[in-house]
């Protein structure tokens, strides 16, 4: 997928110029980030915590263990009968899955969700070689309609209201006119099933790969997951290569960390734990699984100070609770990932000088890192990423300017006693309403009054009430 | 959360770090804080030479400039017994950045470590380093207050039920819930500066809350986030008003 992240400033502004668009997110981000917070709860405070702090130590025991990790479910998956292929890069991954197709003279492929195959803009590929794909996730059908691109990990059509979709569908499908979601969505599994029986390959992700029984996990709830993994002749997964877990015990923590995050659910509608193809004995399932484990840039932040971030499960909570996210959805960031884990994982993975704006988008207000299943520090990373872009030369010649005579100032009490006298006085042509409308406060004060000095400054309060002018106190 | 080791401030002479956004626009704040410290007992100073704790330029990334401005505040505060900051935020910085700023500087690292260790932000000073809820205050006539919990104090410090506390035991004063008290007002320092048209959106929602609260007076622990607050609400000409804590508490002294 082509990377706009260095025009998040144009972006984000439009965005807000959407009030449909962002009256949707709102809508939808709140209510999964009430039902994620009593989903913690069901059990107890204490409860929701321990397991909080359970799936954070077995991811971390997984990243700490990952070579050995990679290799052991390599070696347990293709004891299963299920073949392994590497992929450096997005290229590599496509180029597996054109070669598997072409074997097996593939027509129509059907694929679950994979956030993956976005990274590495794999429909666009198959389309261009000639196959017919088809995206069976409810909100990746719409998207796939509509030609867009998901703006959610898990929910990729939250940018849209329900009225948006209807036309979409009478638009493009030919629904008679409806107001009813559950009708609208019954229509699509209309059209969704023929694709499935007619699918002669399916594509999923992949939620974790258990190293120690060379498992493929599979977590959706409207179960095309299942349909795409087990109807057609052959599956193909992308899975990138940290999501390695060690054992089937860290699965049963992870899976219920990750259906009380991504959807408030204590437990996920559909959980399919993949071991191999057909057997001889059984009458359905694939004859030919395929496992490509895809590095694209993960291997880089495992070497980097970052690492950590590689601990997410992709639940999306931490975009439910941002304010950020909240006030312009997901296509601001310009890439597949957004929100706070895609304001530190799209310069990490893209490289920080192609998505210079991205840890800036954050107030750093904390709470990704409070909702984050598994602890990772998403506002220290944020703050790195910006110590960084400094450090890289990626900052605006004012800001290092200004930042510069700022630190020259706040330095010397002369000077930044100087300073506040020269503001102070300044700050008195200040039209109504204290604007500026020019200069850095442009922005800031076009919607906020700007403060004003006080009289004396608590410096010079304190030099009279040392001198003992004690009517001048307060 | 925050240190393992926290030496308690009793009977310590408390540092006014005033913060320089208290210092030159709300002075009466810092007022306060030494009014209310004055009234239990608590000897204050005020070390000469304060600016500012570097967060400006830490949180822009430019460490090298944040560095500079916080060697300023080791060498003003380096014989302090206690510090007490009437800023969540500020407070933040000291006791959890000035670590990773300085982490491969040994010669000021120790130094800095003693301090993140007693700097206290002024609620929890009060509250949990000298023991006291009530501070025999009441206030001359009857007043609603709602508490806005600022994110550095709350996420990063723990804190809410401190100033919550205080607020209780104020006489004739009333204090009713704010509907997401605990998200961000969208200030975020140098953030409304850069982005000011999503900060701007994060504020009309707070503005909207704000607005639909019983309480005519919502109380922050932060300038910062009252700053931005404030500004908002006499934009959109709304009546309420956001108030430093201390201003608050300081209302209900004895005349």
């Amino acid at each position: 997928m082509t990377n706009k992240a260095n025009e998040f400033a144009s972006a984000s502004r439009s965005a807000i110029q959407t009030p449909e668009m962002v009256a949707a997110v709102a809508f939808a981000t709140n209510s999964a980030a009430a039902k994620r917070n009593i989903a913690f709860e069901v059990n107890g405070t204490e409860h929701g915590e321990a397991l909080r702090q359970q799936a954070a130590e077995a991811r971390r025991r997984a990243l700490r263990k990952l070579p050995e990790l990679l290799e052991q479910a390599e070696a347990r998956m293709q004891a299963n009968g299920i073949e392994v292929l590497w992929a450096k890069d997005g290229e590599e991954a496509s180029q597996h899955v054109l070669n598997i197709a072409r074997q097996h003279n593939i027509k129509h492929i059907a694929k679950s969700k994979s956030m993956v195959s976005e990274e590495i803009g794999l429909n666009a590929v198959l389309e261009t070689a000639g196959f017919d794909v088809l995206e069976t996730d409810l909100g990746e059908y719409i998207i796939q309609l509509a030609g867009e691109t998901p703006s959610h990990i898990v929910a990729p059509v939250i940018h849209k209201s329900k009225a948006e979709i209807r036309d979409l569908f009478m638009e493009r499908l030919g629904m008679a006119y409806t107001d009813d979601a559950a009708e609208m969505t019954r229509f699509a599994r209309r059209h969704l099933r023929e694709g499935f029986l007619k699918a002669d390959m399916g594509i999923s992700g992949g939620n974790f790969i258990i190293a120690e029984t060379g498992t493929l996990c599979l977590v959706t709830n409207e179960g095309n997951g299942r349909m795409v993994t087990s109807l057609p002749p052959v599956h193909v997964a992308l899975v990138g290569i940290e999501k390695v877990i060690e054992t089937l015990d860290d699965y049963a923590t992870l899976i219920q960390l990750l259906a009380r995050s991504a959807t408030g659910q204590v437990m996920s509608v559909y959980a399919n734990l993949i071991n191999g193809p057909r057997r001889t004995a059984e009458d359905g399932g694939p004859e030919r699984v395929v496992v490509i484990l895809v590095d694209n840039g993960r291997s880089k932040i495992y070497n980097s100070t970052y690492a950590e971030a590689l601990a997410c499960i992709r639940c999306g909570s931490c975009l439910n609770a941002c304010p950020v996210y909240e006030a312009i959805g997901g296509h601001a960031y310009g890439w597949v990932y957004s929100g706070p884990i895609g304001a530190v994982i799209t310069p990490l993975l893209t490289g920080l000088e192609n998505a210079t704006p991205l840890p800036h988008a954050s107030s750093l207000c904390g709470k990704c890192k409070v909702v984050c299943p598994v602890d990772i520090d998403l506002p220290r990373m944020l703050l790195d990423l910006r110590h960084d872009l400094v450090a890289a030369g990626h900052a605006p010649l004012l800001w290092r300017m200004g930042l510069r005579g700022w630190a020259m100032v706040s330095r010397s009490p002369l000077l930044f006693g100087l300073v506040g006298w020269a503001a102070k006085w300044g700050s008195k042509v200040l039209p109504k309403h204290r604007t500026i409308p020019v200069g850095p406060l442009g922005g800031w004060s076009k919607s906020r009054d700007l403060p004003e000095f006080a009289p004396e400054t608590f410096h010079q309060l304190w030099a009279k009430r040392e001198k003992g002018n004690d009517h001048e106190q307060p | 959360m925050g240190l393992v080791q926290r030496p308690s401030p009793v009977g310590k002479k408390a540092a006014l770090f005033v913060t320089c956004m208290v210092d030159v626009l709300y002075p009466h704040t810092g007022i306060s804080v030494v009014r209310l410290l004055e009234h239990l007992g608590v000897s204050v100073h005020f070390p000469r030479g304060q600016t500012c704790c570097g967060q400006p330029g830490y949180n822009g990334g430019y460490h090298q400039e944040a560095a500079h401005v916080a060697r300023q505040f080791l060498g003003v505060f380096h014989d302090a017994e206690a510090i007490v900051v009437p800023s969540g935020s500020c407070a933040t910085m000291i006791r959890h950045e000035f670590p990773v700023l300085f982490a491969d500087d040994p010669v000021r690292l120790p130094l800095v470590q003693h301090l993140a260790s007693i700097t206290w932000e002024f609620t929890e000073y009060l509250v949990n380093g000298l023991g006291v809820t009530d501070l025999g205050l009441k206030l001359s006539t009857p007043h609603t207050f709602a508490f806005h919990d600022s994110c550095h104090g709350l996420r990063m410090l723990g804190l809410g039920q401190e100033a919550r506390s205080l607020l209780e035991n104020v006489g004739n004063a009333q204090i009713v819930d704010l509907i997401d008290h605990d998200e961000c007002c969208g200030f975020g320092g140098l953030f409304s500066v850069k982005m000011p048209e999503i900060s701007s959106a994060m504020l009309l929602k707070k503005i909207e809350h704000i607005n639909a609260c019983p309480a005519d007076t919502i109380v922050v622990g932060d300038v910062s986030c009252l700053t931005h607050m404030n500004g908002g609400l006499s934009r959109q000409k709304s009546a309420k008003r956001v108030q430093h804590i201390a201003d608050v508490l300081a209302e209900g002294l004895p005349r």
